[in-house]
């Protein structure tokens, strides 16, 4: 007999670093999203009781893997006829090789060794596919690449259950009636694809960093998915600069993590946040990342975003930050992502580069713009600029307003004391 | 291979029942290159939003059924191996860069009428 407790701790291992994998592989054999999902939760149960009696295997991620997948070739054999079928577009294994990692990462994968696409790719990239729902892409990425069980996303998204499970279900019925094919996009689609995974890590991320309503500020499990996945997709496209930018961007938000709150959860602002308590090794490893990326061509959006926080992260202190490189960032910035989003953010540190009343201006220009209307951090931010401008009265009246914007209730808090002491003192 | 419909949504119909060669020359060209390529099944192209008649329950009305900006323009169906080649044959019809657009559905069945059974 083996200790339960070291059984447990070796499937949690194996759960957590090789899901995606075991999946991927399953997918394969089974050509049924559903019945391969089934099929590896089946294996990692009998792992309970098999590694219980026999001990842990030496290799616990084979040993689950050929479980599952034996488990998905005695289905197909045994029930062909009465499942219910979602059968996936798998392409024969002949044509594995048409596009290799080499295409990918424009040829310096370098180890001849991993010149076939990692089965993990073809799952991100079908559940992130652009003709499924954004709100879909999330579900299916989060059950299927980062084996969290349906319950727990629906609870992370603030969704019933069954209103989870009937996106879920919508959502691999079109893969399969509309036939999108389990496999990496061509390298003429991939920029665009690209962007879709992307896109859904980076929501998965702020979804966690910041939860849009609810009492914590940080939903934990979906941050620590969120890098899990950045960290996984670099390792898989290693040559694709905004890969590596997302990477850096979740690591640099992500050290500041202890200190974005107080032990009250409470929300704490950068300029008041314990700098020597952030992660300093991931924020050297971002550092690193970013500067190689920054030699490798022209950046692109997530890069950029990444070089900006982590410059707000080196400056010894708050006042000393470099804000006139951070609002040339930004320049480049908005420049290769045009949103009003990165124009507000801009006046943050343009007001400590170029003072308030500048920065004032442009809040101004997007207001009467009219596109962020209903967006929190725009009345938040005004309010910042009028205070220091000494205009309390109206700052109060713009906290008022993001108080009545926003959701999360640290940061309502937050505005909740910042009304009180502007309307106190104007 | 499998059958893709695709539905052009335009602010109207090129195909008014006095349209000129010219007027519906970048339609008859996209569709014969689609003939050509050999992914064309089927396709039919409609009359303008003005010809149009529409029955919700008890209510005959002038028109289409959805009153939006864009009508349906035409339909026609292509044979794909799977939607990403359906979506990249869809996004050659010029009405994508002439302010319309398409969507694309998986087609469940069909069934047309053969010619010799039409003609009796």
């Amino acid at each position: 007999m083996t200790d339960v407790a070291a059984v447990e701790a070796a499937i949690a291992d194996a759960h957590r670093s090789d899901w995606a994998a075991m999946l991927a592989a399953t997918v394969r054999v089974a050509r049924d999203l559903d019945l391969a999902e089934e099929c590896v939760q089946e294996a990692y149960a009998s792992a309970m009781k098999t590694w219980v009696s026999g001990g842990v295997p030496g290799n616990p991620a084979a040993w689950l893997t050929t479980t599952a997948k034996r488990r998905a070739i005695d289905a197909i054999r045994h029930d062909k006829a009465v499942r219910s079928r979602l059968p996936l577009l798998v392409e024969p294994e002949e044509a594995l090789d048409e596009v290799t990692m080499d295409e990918l990462t424009d040829g310096d994968a370098g180890d001849p060794g991993e010149a076939l696409p990692d089965e993990r790719l073809r799952l991100i990239f079908t559940c992130c596919h652009p003709a499924l729902a954004q709100e879909a892409q999330v579900a299916l990425t989060l059950r299927l690449v980062c084996g969290v069980p349906a319950p727990d996303i629906a609870r992370a998204f603030l969704v019933s259950e069954p209103t989870m499970a009937a996106r879920m279900t919508r959502a691999k019925k079109k893969i399969s009636t509309a036939r999108i094919p389990y496999r990496v996009p061509r390298p003429a689609e991939l920029p665009d694809r690209l962007a879709a995974v992307l896109a859904v890590t980076h929501l998965l991320f702020t979804t966690g960093h910041t939860a849009p309503s609810g009492a914590s500020l940080v939903r934990a499990e979906l941050v620590d998915q969120a890098m899990h996945l950045a960290r996984m997709l670099a390792k898989l496209m290693p040559g694709e600069a905004e890969v590596r930018g997302l990477h850096a961007l979740l690591l640099v938000t992500d050290a500041r993590r202890a200190t974005r709150s107080d032990a009250e959860g409470r929300l704490v602002r950068l300029k008041d946040q314990d700098r020597s308590r952030w992660d300093r090794a991931a924020l050297a490893e971002a550092h690193d990342m970013i500067v190689g990326c920054l030699r490798g061509g022209p950046p692109g959006r997530y890069l950029l975003q990444a070089a900006i926080a982590s410059l707000y992260a080196e400056a010894p202190s708050y006042d000393q930050t470099d804000w006139p490189q951070i609002v040339a960032l930004y320049d480049k910035l908005l420049e290769v992502w045009p949103s009003p989003v990165v124009e507000l953010n801009r006046a943050v540190p343009l007001a400590m580069a170029a003072g308030p009343q500048t920065a004032l201006a442009e809040i101004e220009k997007l207001e009467r713009d009219g596109r962020l209307s209903g967006y929190q951090y725009l009345p938040a931010i005004k309010a910042d600029l009028l205070s220091r401008l000494g205009r309390a009265g109206e700052a109060a009246a713009a906290y008022r307003q993001a108080f009545a914007l926003a959701a999360n209730e640290a940061e309502r808090a937050f505005l909740a004391e910042q009304i009180a002491d502007h309307a106190f003192s104007a | 291979m499998a059958q893709y419909a695709i539905l052009i949504y335009a602010r109207d119909s090129a195909h008014a029942p006095d349209a000129t060669p010219e007027d519906t020359e970048s339609c008859d060209r996209h569709s014969d290159e689609l003939v050509e390529s050999g992914s064309m099944v089927m396709a039919y192209a409609l009359t303008p939003r003005d010809m149009a008649t529409s029955i919700r329950g008890d209510i005959l009305t002038d028109g289409p059924f959805v009153d939006s900006k864009e009508v349906v323009a035409g339909f026609y169906v292509i044979e794909a191996p799977d939607l990403d080649a359906a979506l990249a044959i869809a996004r050659t019809n010029p009405v994508v860069r002439d302010g319309g657009g398409v969507e694309i559905r998986p087609v469940h069945s069909s069934f047309v009428k053969r010619e010799e059974q039409a003609a009796r």
